[in-house]
């Protein structure tokens, strides 16, 4: 009886907290995803997720499946991988976006070894002490591992785990409040801020690992791709309606939280009778669906609350537009 | 041939075709495109293969570079909008389109040859298992002839559009108005793009194709100045790299796409310490170098100062040195022995003197 009040997958109850979880992980990401997007680094979300491979790889080997170790490892990785980037734009001429793409692939690349090295380390008998020492994480690597990794299990989550991914998100929101306004300055006027005395360089890093940490608490959940989206598609969909950043924030927690939610119902109803489906395309799709939605239809709003100058502006446009397709079809 | 040898030409035909257009995705700012398009790839194969049926059709060659312009045009169109950053346009396209494929292979593809890891993630490996035979007999891999081949198209299509692309990619402006067909030429860039990460994609997978479109490039843009030059050395470095790490995994029984990648890394980081003029560590030698120069300059210009006036037995003096230029007594000491041997001063007893080349030192900086 009580259970009539949720979609009828809900009513059971793993379910259910994982679709909480997730939608408290979209939440998350969505604010996180508000600066990333804003600073112009909405990619920086796929990077870090890519280079967190060599840090799960070596997490599995120091703490096997525990989600602290997980996470700490995969930030500690992606971590380094952003500082390098940061380095190499600033003393060489290799561009911005060509440092992020070469060192995503090139951490991959290295965590694909290493996780081969574990693969191959659990199907053969151990030959000293270290290896020994190694296999059961190794065994354990090979089973869960790169699979997990890549496209995330939402439906294997633990409620400890849950506990854990909540708890880390929660600190970086805390830490978003506190340096709100310090944030903000730095993301909008580097300059301005630096002229004021702030530490701007202290506050790239932390905002650095603020994103860092919401991308890799959602990679056991969602995966290795399909976690970039998740920090840029609702803010991005949140942009096209507010324009103050907290309004975004707001409304980007919101359409994340939607998303995240949505996201399992829908896995579960595609799903259907067939074998199980990872919640992470389905989120991802909710989310961009959001996204286009409000690119599309936000602006129709706009247009009935603007001025008639800028009405009639906008259908000279559209005519010239109309018309100048009519000469090239 | 042996199966190390044949791994090890998959690997460096992969790296020399993906060399060239990567240099001009990396001076055309379009490296994450060569991401997206690279993990777009996955959702045209499977509609590809939905549509015919068969892994090995052309056609699934074709739906994929198709699915990975298609990508670079929603980008754009998303972009032309003006309602959202280009990197959030491409971070919104491309894994909605990753999204896509992985459900509709998790969906329909259960019980097919199309693995989902095997596809994200390539297989060098197993690349040399698959053979091209001519007439009955077997010639090489097959991945070895279409990444041949893949390169060879490349490099005609380069030399037959040199100069066109080097226009665009330096001046777009003048490129435009001159009648280049800017759009014209990145389209056919980024169809390039697809069709390479496509045909790589069997041997290394979405990712680490990237990092071989890429790193070479970067490598050799911190190591050269001319676009010639720098397309040569990005497909020698990426050949050798790709060779390097292959021999290394064999040896080490590692994942070969993966060490390829680490290893493109790895050169990228040591010529980045070491390259010639840009290098961190000709960066370092160099301000060295500067700094010991001016300290001799600046000695130099007080004794030139105080050349033949009165106060030059105070303000010269050897013992005085330090209290003058405000240096530590050591530091006058190294300073002074070096710039004697660089035969800027002489010491007359207690008094130094600038010679003929200190005193074009100090005038040179004077004016």
């Amino acid at each position: 009886m009580f259970a009539s009040i949720w979609p009828a997958p809900l009513d059971d109850l793993t379910l259910r907290t994982v679709a909480f979880g997730l939608a408290a992980l979209g939440a998350i990401a969505g604010v996180v995803g508000t600066f990333a997007v804003v600073r112009r680094q909405s990619l920086q979300g796929d990077a870090i997720s890519h280079a967190a491979l060599p840090g799960v790889a070596l997490a599995f080997i120091f703490g096997g499946r525990s989600s602290v170790v997980l996470i700490l490892g995969a930030a500690i990785a992606g971590w380094i991988a952003m500082t390098l980037v940061g380095g190499i734009v600033k003393r060489s001429r290799v561009p911005f976006d060509a440092a992020l793409a070469g060192a995503l692939a090139v951490f991959f690349g290295f965590g694909l070894v290493l996780m081969s090295f574990l693969q191959k380390l659990a199907g053969r008998p151990a030959t000293n002490a270290l290896e020994q020492w190694i296999q059961p994480a190794a065994k354990e690597a090979t089973r869960h591992g790169l699979d997990r990794y890549l496209f995330g299990q939402a439906a294997f989550l633990r409620t400890d785990d849950l506990i854990v991914i909540l708890g880390f998100g929660l600190a970086v929101l805390i830490v978003l409040m506190l340096f709100w306004k310090e944030f903000k300055l730095v993301s909008f006027d580097r300059d301005y801020a630096a002229s004021l005395g702030y530490p701007t360089r202290f506050l790239d890093i932390l905002l650095t690992t603020a994103i860092v940490i919401a991308v890799v608490i959602g990679l056991q959940s969602v995966g290795v791709v399909l976690m970039s989206a998740l920090l840029v598609a609702p803010a991005s969909a949140a942009r096209q309606w507010v324009n103050k950043l907290g309004a975004v924030a707001i409304l980007a927690a919101i359409f994340g939280a939607v998303a995240g939610f949505g996201g399992i119902l829908l896995s579960y109803e595609v799903q259907g009778k067939g074998p199980p489906i990872p919640a992470g395309p389905t989120v991802v799709l909710c989310a961009t669906a959001l996204a286009l939605g409000s690119i599309l239809l936000a602006p129709l709003f706009q247009r009935s609350t603007s001025e008639p100058e800028a009405l009639a502006t906008t259908d000279a446009t559209i005519v010239a537009n109309a018309s100048g397709s009519d000469r090239n079809p | 041939m042996n199966y190390q040898l044949e791994t090890v030409l998959v690997l460096a035909a992969v790296a020399a075709a993906c060399a060239v257009p990567g240099v001009f995705l990396l001076l055309r700012r379009m490296a994450l495109a060569a991401d997206a398009i690279s993990h777009v790839l996955l959702l045209g194969i499977v509609v590809a293969y939905f549509a015919v049926g068969d892994l090995s059709s052309p056609w699934l060659f074709l739906g994929a570079t198709a699915s990975g312009v298609l990508t670079v045009s929603a980008v754009e169109l998303l972009q032309r909008s003006r309602l959202i950053a280009s990197d959030a346009a491409i971070g919104l396209v491309f894994p909605a389109m990753f999204a896509l494929g992985t459900l509709f292979a998790s969906m329909y593809l259960r019980n097919t040859h199309l693995d989902v890891d095997r596809v994200l993630l390539g297989s060098a490996e197993l690349s040399t298992l698959d053979r091209f035979t001519l007439f009955g007999t077997d010639i090489a891999p097959r991945s070895l002839v279409v990444m041949a081949g893949m390169f060879f198209v490349n490099a005609v299509l380069l030399g037959l559009l040199y100069k066109e692309l080097k226009l665009s990619t330096i001046d777009a402006g003048l490129a435009a108005t001159l009648g280049f067909a800017p759009a014209a030429l990145h389209y056919g860039l980024m169809t390039v793009v697809s069709f390479t990460c496509v045909a790589a994609f069997d041997a290394v997978g979405p990712v680490v194709v990237v990092a071989l479109l890429v790193v070479p490039a970067a490598t050799a843009y911190l190591l050269t100045d001319r676009l010639s030059a720098m397309i040569a050395l990005s497909i020698f470095l990426g050949v050798a790299g790709a060779s390097l790490g292959t021999l290394l995994a064999l040896a080490l029984d590692t994942n070969i796409a993966g060490t390829v990648a680490t290893m493109q890394g790895g050169i990228f980081g040591l010529v980045y310490l070491v390259a010639p003029k840009r290098g961190m560590i000709a960066f370092a030698l160099r301000r060295w170098l500067q700094r010991r120069r001016f300290f001799e300059t600046t000695l130099a210009i007080h004794l030139f100062q105080h050349e033949g006036t009165t106060a030059e037995v105070e303000e010269s003096r050897y013992d005085g040195l330090h209290r003058h230029l405000h240096w530590l007594p050591a530091d006058v000491a190294t300073v002074v022995k070096r710039s004697e041997r660089h035969g800027l001063v002489e010491q007359h007893g207690e008094l130094l003197k600038l010679t003929h080349a200190g005193r074009e030192r100090a005038k040179q900086v004077l004016g």
